[in-house]
């Protein structure tokens, strides 16, 4: 049942291309993909480590932007990815060791802080970012000779990074080392004394979702063409969060529906409705009040619970 | 003899508040020795300086002669110090297995793989396994902590040291909350250690832990007033003012 379920749901997003007709919600679709890749990233830390970060929209657009600049000095988009991801990795490097400092509340203080620098960064270091105006890039890969161009080619390819962004998460959760960060996030005391370095286990933990959110943020830099202040702000950080906790913490699905649930909102929604800041904000209650483990383990429990079962 | 664990006038303080002053303890190899003192004593203070949870303010802690005074408190597990809590620390969301196989992936290279699946490491499963069968907790191993008893969840903290197999235990008040009848299954299975295991107990529950006891240290306000044997100590007139205030 399970695979077939598997299946089916693969079979479906391989073809939403085909079956969506109009290229606006292929778009929409391809950024569903790419802020679940977000989402998955930050969930590491928030949901299987126990570290809730509000800085990590400073990771994504130091990704964005180390791409950009690499781009726009003329390099090829191997080495734009390789730059960009390698440039992310290092700051997510330095983000965990000084925000790693702290637990609970200081470590949320600090990655608020981390993000708020690289905001300014990116607001007023104009020589380096071009400040409110942003950088624009031309063009997108062609890996393996499949034009990204196009929209439909663009959400292949998306596809298939947040496939194995999702494969690889299942991986980590289902391994030594995914069990010992859940561990650190229940018990660090006694994941300490069964000879655990609790430190290392949350500084790796803390790279890994700053590796997601890189990948995430170049394929944000790749669908909009453009980067600016405003992919960095607490707002963009605070989104991915609410994407996590909404659709349910330290599982799979529960930040792919997340990140669904508030795309689809920013998008579609608001072309129908004004105020849909308000709507967001209502569904978002209505999850803590009625469903404050998230939307997924929520569902699954009302399933559970179900007499028709 | 050798000297499973030889503390030298270990002092901390906590602001004002002297918790542990110059306390001297040599327990020998395969020993089982009794910590008791009222509450306040620094009998678990006494524990998280020995396994490296807090930092000494002087003094010095060798594990069979090998200095540890500076050495990380995970190292110390790797080096032989295993622990249980007073208040219960497991994983509560996680089955039984789990609990003990985190134990025994503690001390293992392993613990580092994001690759391969934890619940096919054979060896570290079948361990898991072998442990659970020995405290008689095999039939609930797949039950989540969460939905086991009290007793069962001692039992549990037990197992999970034990899985390390530590060369000197710590057990900090094991039959704390317990039934007369799980108090016995628990003595049962603290008496059924293997000699190769050097065991330190606290404990208030005098009637089962001087049955237990070979040498008896007695703290009080973080000093160590008696030393001897089960006879000494209870003969001695500081034990018997401090707990009876006569």
């Amino acid at each position: 049942m399970k695979r077939f379920a598997l299946a089916a749901a693969l079979v479906v997003l391989a073809t939403v291309p085909l079956w969506v007709g109009s290229t606006y919600y292929v778009n929409i679709a391809s950024q569903i993909l790419f802020y679940a890749v977000f989402a998955l990233a930050v969930n590491v830390l928030a949901g299987y480590a126990g570290l809730v970060s509000l800085g990590h929209a400073g990771l994504f657009g130091i990704a964005a932007y180390a791409a950009a600049k690499i781009m726009t000095s003329g390099h090829g988009h191997l080495a734009v990815a390789a730059g960009a991801l390698a440039v992310t990795l290092a700051a997510a490097a330095v983000f965990a060791v000084l925000a790693l400092r702290g637990t609970g509340l200081g470590f949320v203080m600090i990655t608020v802080a981390l993000g708020q620098i690289v905001w300014g960064v990116a607001y007023r270091w104009i020589s380096l970012t071009n400040g409110d105006n942003g950088i624009t890039i031309s063009g997108r890969p062609s890996p393996f000779g499949l034009s990204l161009a196009s929209p439909r080619g663009f959400y292949w390819a998306t596809l298939a990074v947040f496939l194995l962004a999702v494969a690889s998460m299942a991986v980590f959760v289902a391994s030594p080392f995914g069990a010992s960060v859940r561990g650190t996030r229940d018990q660090p005391r006694r994941m300490n004394a069964l000879g655990y370095h609790v430190w290392m286990i949350r500084f790796l933990a803390f790279v890994l979702s700053g590796f997601w959110t890189g990948v995430a943020g170049l394929l944000y830099l790749y669908y909009n063409q453009f980067v600016s202040p405003q992919a960095v702000t607490l707002t963009a950080s605070a989104e991915a969060l609410l994407m996590v906790i909404s659709g349910g913490t330290a599982t799979l699905l529960g930040p792919i529906t997340g990140a669904a649930l508030v795309v689809v909102m920013k998008n579609v929604a608001s072309a129908y409705i004004e105020r849909w800041n308000f709507v967001l904000g209502a569904i978002f209650v209505a999850i803590v009040v009625f469903m404050p483990e998230g939307l997924v383990p929520g569902v699954a429990r009302l399933v559970r619970r179900s007499p028709l079962r | 003899m050798t000297t499973a664990l030889a503390v030298r006038n270990l002092r901390k303080s906590f602001g004002g508040l002297q918790v542990t002053s110059s306390v001297n303890l040599l327990v020998e190899a395969g020993e089982r020795r009794l910590i008791i003192g009222p509450n306040g004593a620094g009998k678990t203070t006494l524990f998280n300086l020995i396994t490296g949870e807090i930092p000494p303010d002087a003094g010095s802690i060798a594990l069979f002669e090998r200095d540890i005074t500076r050495v990380p408190s995970r190292r110390r597990t790797h080096l032989g110090i295993g622990r249980t809590y007073q208040i219960i620390t497991l994983f509560p969301r996680e089955t039984l297995l789990r609990n003990v196989t985190l134990s025994l992936l503690g001390l293992s290279p392993r613990r580092w793989n994001p690759i391969v699946r934890l619940d096919r490491q054979a060896s570290l499963v079948r361990d898991a396994h072998e442990v659970l069968a020995r405290l008689g907790l095999e039939a609930l191993a797949d039950r989540p902590v969460a939905e086991t008893s009290y007793g069962e969840r001692r039992r549990v903290e037990i197992a999970m040291a034990l899985a390390q197999k530590p060369r000197v235990l710590l057990l900090d008040e094991p039959f704390a909350g317990l039934s007369l009848e799980e108090r016995r299954d628990v003595l049962r299975l603290v008496t059924g250690i293997p000699r190769d295991v050097t065991i330190v107990m606290i404990e208030h529950d005098m009637d089962v832990a001087l049955d237990f006891a070979e040498r008896i240290t007695v703290l009080h306000f973080g000093e160590v007033v008696v030393e001897g044997t089960r006879a000494e100590v209870v003969a001695h007139p500081r034990t018997r003012e401090i707990y009876l205030g006569e």
